[in-house]
């Protein structure tokens, strides 16, 4: 095995609880540079806390992560960001009330500070962007609509457009198909297969068809610890996986 | 501190404890009442004052007509007022949920004018019916005087009524929360509506009862500040800024930090208060409230969820 | 520069609605209104000021402060202390025990001025402490509280709370910043007498070109990214932030910018109206300031500038007239306000008569009458040429459906 500094992400010995209840518990996890990395579990297992952790809204009782040798635990969710890490939350989180364009634009990083978002100017640059974004996610024809009006499966694809101009290095997808149609789980795989250039990916889902289509790995949480890790195929004869999925 | 001896000291010090006592109930009858409402509900409510002021204007209009028909009577009116008092508040307050507060839900910064405006209101309403002055209930014989357990010190009975009094309300809050199937059915709601509505609770209901209880508590608050002090038509609002300070300060949803805080307001105001002037006390008072909310803004007790 | 022209003033629309209320600030009022009536104009124009800091903290940034009055009344007692320090020369205070101070602490047996008074004898540290001081004490109260996250009714409460703990400081320190009664009897400008009739025409002058110089100032930054920002923040905090975006600062710099704007308001109060309480300051007049900009229409900086004009005619009139009933009104303009027009005047101009007068320029138009351009607005294409969408269009049309939601805690 390298050493973890060849790892973008590297999470090590991670805890955390909750007023004793150890939603993560002495978690490790490794995710390669441009690889694809799906998070399994049953309900509770802590897959969402993962991320809450890795974007900085929980703060770690123990343990660290690193990413691309910055330590995110002691980081403020926006330096998180600004060092390269995007977050899409399982509910589509985008602003209902600006149009596609205007959200693009507002997840585009420049401008981040108080008076540079005063001095801010839709330059053809930041316009040039928009547009690329937009084919890339499918919505080059809704750049005018108000994005409330959109799809579900149109808003998941908005979110993750407005992590995509920010260039992340490391995406973090939580349940990206959810409550999609066949074939909007379809194109969403083939996105998530194109944007992984240059780009590690970090996807929690429970469409195990999905997960099947797009996995480089699985890792399968259960009660904050990995239960198992590996190629699907493994992963899903694994006796203790089977178990747990269907046991209880 | 010259001219005093150590005794005397001493006896001071125990009467002006005594003094912040008498503070604590007030805001603690008040705070419960907003402690429910906003705690339960998040919903502010700055017409509560107005409810403390209805409770105490019912218990004076009982303590006339006791004079006027029922001279014999006297002496137990108050027992009767203090349930009158709540039933009063209590009603006006079923209403004003209903006609007010269940249009604003879900938007609390907007519930806060709106009752502000309700304030006004009510406030104008009271001025017009019984005038700018301030009026008095004719305590009954027995809440009067004072009880001097050791030479030099003056504990007035008025005071310890309203101890007993906040002491027996607290008591039945809580067994109403925590004991009762109706406190099930409002901590269920407040915890996740959506589920609490599948599961077959009427939750406008609970809202409406949670509301209304809220202000019945706050009309014997009304009540009970008749023996400490006469009535005008501001007199609840004076207490309003004071009293959401010592539901935030005690973090919300906590009863028991709700009395954390008003004991420790009303201790720190009152014994500070024999040292500077009044309004010194309470700036200094209200001013470690607010820094030490700036440095600790969940209040001093509140519950860590995993969110 | 012609786009950023017309980013500034709005577009055509916001170019008119902005000509419209200056005309009745320039020509209108004085003209309809002799002197005395015109000064009280001008004293509610200084509302006005902090009414349109509410549309960007609480309209835009969700912000509800209910403490306005503190930015307002220090901002007025900072020019009212140099006001009183000139009014207070040995000269005119000669028969006083100790002459040259102001007559208040004399009253109080202060013999010497206190330190702090010292530098407002400078008038350009006077002018620089309006702004400083309460953008200062802004500064501090909004860090410790946005950047713990606290907001909504909590910052609500604590900002009322600190507008009451101030007035009853100043109340109590009768001796150091003249008590209950305020700072009174201020005479002078660095000579020139501000009680005569000339210098009231021209501190009301002077105070429309500020308060339309406010409104400019509040247009830049609802139409630059900040704006959206707010808006952004307002209904998705966490998206701004997980954006890379530190949404405490942006609060921050809007809650002091509303400070400000509060702050010059107070100061042009207490130069036309010739005095500074602390009854300007606390529970009371501070939430009052609120319904201003409520009337007004949250979202409207012009608006709010009819709603603090109408609120305080309303007031002028019902509690000379009908004391009793001014509060009922009050009472009711909240209620109604929040329940009924949750958008205010500006709300019911673009959903009710902006619809007809554009209806009835259409049949103008269509009657034979000189063709108008740009009858109504262009229905938004599908997918818009950025090339030709000018930075004006940064305003988002959809700012409408923004408004009807109250963000939630």
């Amino acid at each position: 095995m390298s050493s973890n500094t060849d790892f973008v992400l590297s999470i090590e010995d991670l805890t955390v609880s909750f007023d004793g209840f150890k939603a993560v518990d002495s978690l490790n996890l490794y995710v390669d540079k441009n690889e694809i990395r799906v998070v399994i579990g049953p309900n509770g297992a802590g897959k969402t806390t993962v991320l809450d952790l890795i974007c900085g809204k929980t703060r770690a009782t123990s343990g660290s992560i690193r990413f691309k040798g910055l330590e995110l635990t002691r980081m403020s969710e926006h330096q998180i960001v600004r060092s390269g890490v995007g977050r899409k939350f399982q509910n589509p989180s985008i602003y209902e009330n600006l149009t596609v364009f205007e959200n693009l634009e507002v997840s585009y990083p420049k401008g981040r500070t108080v008076f540079g978002a005063l001095a801010f100017k839709r330059t053809a640059e930041v316009i040039a962007k928009v547009e690329e974004i937009a084919r890339e996610i499918m919505l080059e024809e809704f750049l005018g609509t108000e994005a409330g009006l959109l799809s579900h499966g149109q808003k998941q694809w908005l979110e993750i457009g407005m992590l995509l101009i920010q260039d992340p290095e490391l995406l973090m997808l939580d349940e990206p198909v959810a409550g999609m149609s066949a074939r909007e789980r379809e194109l969403t795989g083939q996105l998530l297969k194109r944007i992984c250039n240059n780009r590690s990916v970090l996807v929690i889902e429970h469409d195990m068809e999905f997960v099947k289509n797009i996995a480089h790995k699985v890792t399968v949480l259960h009660q904050g610890k990995i239960l198992k890790e590996g190629l699907m195929e493994v992963v899903q004869s694994d006796p203790k996986v089977i178990e747990v999925y269907l046991g209880h | 501190m010259d001219g005093y001896s150590a005794s005397e000291l001493a006896n001071i010090f125990a009467m002006q404890a005594f003094a912040g006592v008498s503070l604590f109930s007030v805001f603690v009858l008040m705070a419960l009442g907003l402690a429910i409402i906003f705690g339960q509900m998040g919903v502010i409510n700055m017409a509560h004052g107005e409810f403390l002021t209805i409770g105490a204007y019912s218990t004076v209009m009982m303590s006339i007509l006791a004079e006027k028909y029922m001279p014999s009577f006297l002496p137990y009116y108050f027992i009767f007022a203090i349930v009158v008092a709540f039933i009063v508040a209590f009603g006006i307050g079923y209403l004003v949920e209903f006609l007010m507060i269940r249009h604003l839900y879900r938007r609390p910064l907007d519930t806060l004018l709106a009752t502000w405006g309700l304030s006004l209101i009510m406030q104008q309403i009271f001025r017009s019916a019984f005038g700018a002055r301030e009026v008095s209930a004719t305590l009954p014989e027995w809440l009067m005087g004072s009880w001097q357990p050791i030479e030099g010190v003056d504990i007035p009975i008025n005071g310890l009524f309203v101890l007993a009094l906040t002491a027996f309300l607290s008591l039945a809050v809580f067994i109403f929360l925590f004991r009762s199937r109706w406190g099930l059915k409002v901590r269920a709601t407040t915890q996740n509506r959506l589920m609490a509505g599948a599961v077959g609770i009427s939750t406008p209901m609970v809202d409406r009862i949670t509301f209304a209880l809220g202000c019945g508590i706050a009309g014997v608050a009304g009540a009970a500040f008749t023996t400490i002090a006469s009535t005008g038509p501001t007199s609840g609002s004076l207490y309003i800024v004071d009293t959401f300070l010592v539901v935030v300060f005690g973090g919300a949803g906590s009863l028991l930090g709700t009395f954390a805080s008003a004991f420790s307001i009303a201790q720190a105001q009152s014994v500070m208060e024999f040292f500077m002037s009044g309004s010194m006390a309470k700036v200094l008072t209200l001013l470690t409230v607010i820094i030490i909310l700036m440095i600790r803004p969940e209040g001093l007790f509140s519950v860590k969820v995993r969110k | 520069m012609h786009v950023a022209m017309d980013k500034l003033f709005g577009g055509r629309e916001g170019l008119v609605g902005l000509a419209i209320l200056a005309a009745v600030i320039f020509i209108v009022m004085p003209l309809t209104f002799d002197i005395f009536r015109l000064n009280l104009v001008g004293k509610y124009l200084t509302y006005a000021f902090v009414a349109i800091g509410l549309v960007l903290c609480w309209g835009y940034g969700g912000i509800l402060s209910l403490g306005q009055g503190i930015f307002f009344g220090l901002g007025g007692y900072c020019m009212a202390m140099f006001l009183k320090l000139e009014a207070s020369d040995p000269e005119s205070t000669k028969i006083q025990s100790t002459p040259g101070i102001p007559d208040f602490m004399d009253w109080n047996q202060l013999t010497a001025l206190p330190w702090f008074w010292e530098p407002f004898h400078s008038l350009s540290f006077s002018l620089l402490a309006v702004l400083a001081v309460p953008c200062l004490f802004a500064f501090i109260i909004s860090v410790a509280m946005f950047k713990r996250r606290v907001g909504g009714v909590y910052f609500a409460i604590i900002t009322q709370a600190i507008a009451l703990i101030l007035t009853i400081l100043i109340v109590g320190q009768q001796g150091y910043i003249g008590g209950i009664n305020g700072i009174t009897d201020l005479r002078t400008l660095k000579g020139w007498d501000i009680r005569t009739d000339e210098a009231k025409y021209v501190l009301y002058f002077l105070n429309g070109a500020l308060l339309i110089g406010a409104i400019l100032v509040g247009r830049l930054i609802i139409t630059s990214k900040l704006g959206r920002l707010l808006l952004a923040m307002r209904d998705r905090e966490d998206r701004v932030r997980f954006s890379g975006y530190d949404v405490s600062s942006f609060k921050i710099f809007v809650f002091c910018v509303g400070a400000m704007m509060s702050a010059i308001g107070g100061a042009m109060f207490t130069l036309q109206v010739g005095f500074m309480s602390p009854s300007f300051i606390g529970i009371v007049p501070s939430i009052e300031m609120v319904i201003f900009t409520a009337v007004g229409g949250r979202m409207s900086l012009i608006g709010a500038v009819y709603g603090a004009l109408i609120v305080n005619f309303a007031k002028t009139y019902f509690s000379e007239s009908f004391p009793a009933l001014w509060l009922f009104l009050m009472g009711g303009l909240f209620i109604a306000v929040v329940m009924l027009f949750p958008n205010g005047l500006a709300g019911i101009y673009s959903s009710h008569i902006k619809p007809k007068f554009a209806a009835w320029r259409a049949r103008r138009g269509a009657g034979g009458g000189p063709p108008l351009p740009e009858v109504a607005p262009p229905p938004e294409p599908a997918a818009p040429k950025p090339a030709e969408r000018p930075a004006a269009a940064a305003v988002p049309r959809s700012l409408a459906a923004g408004i009807q939601s109250e963000p939630s805690r």
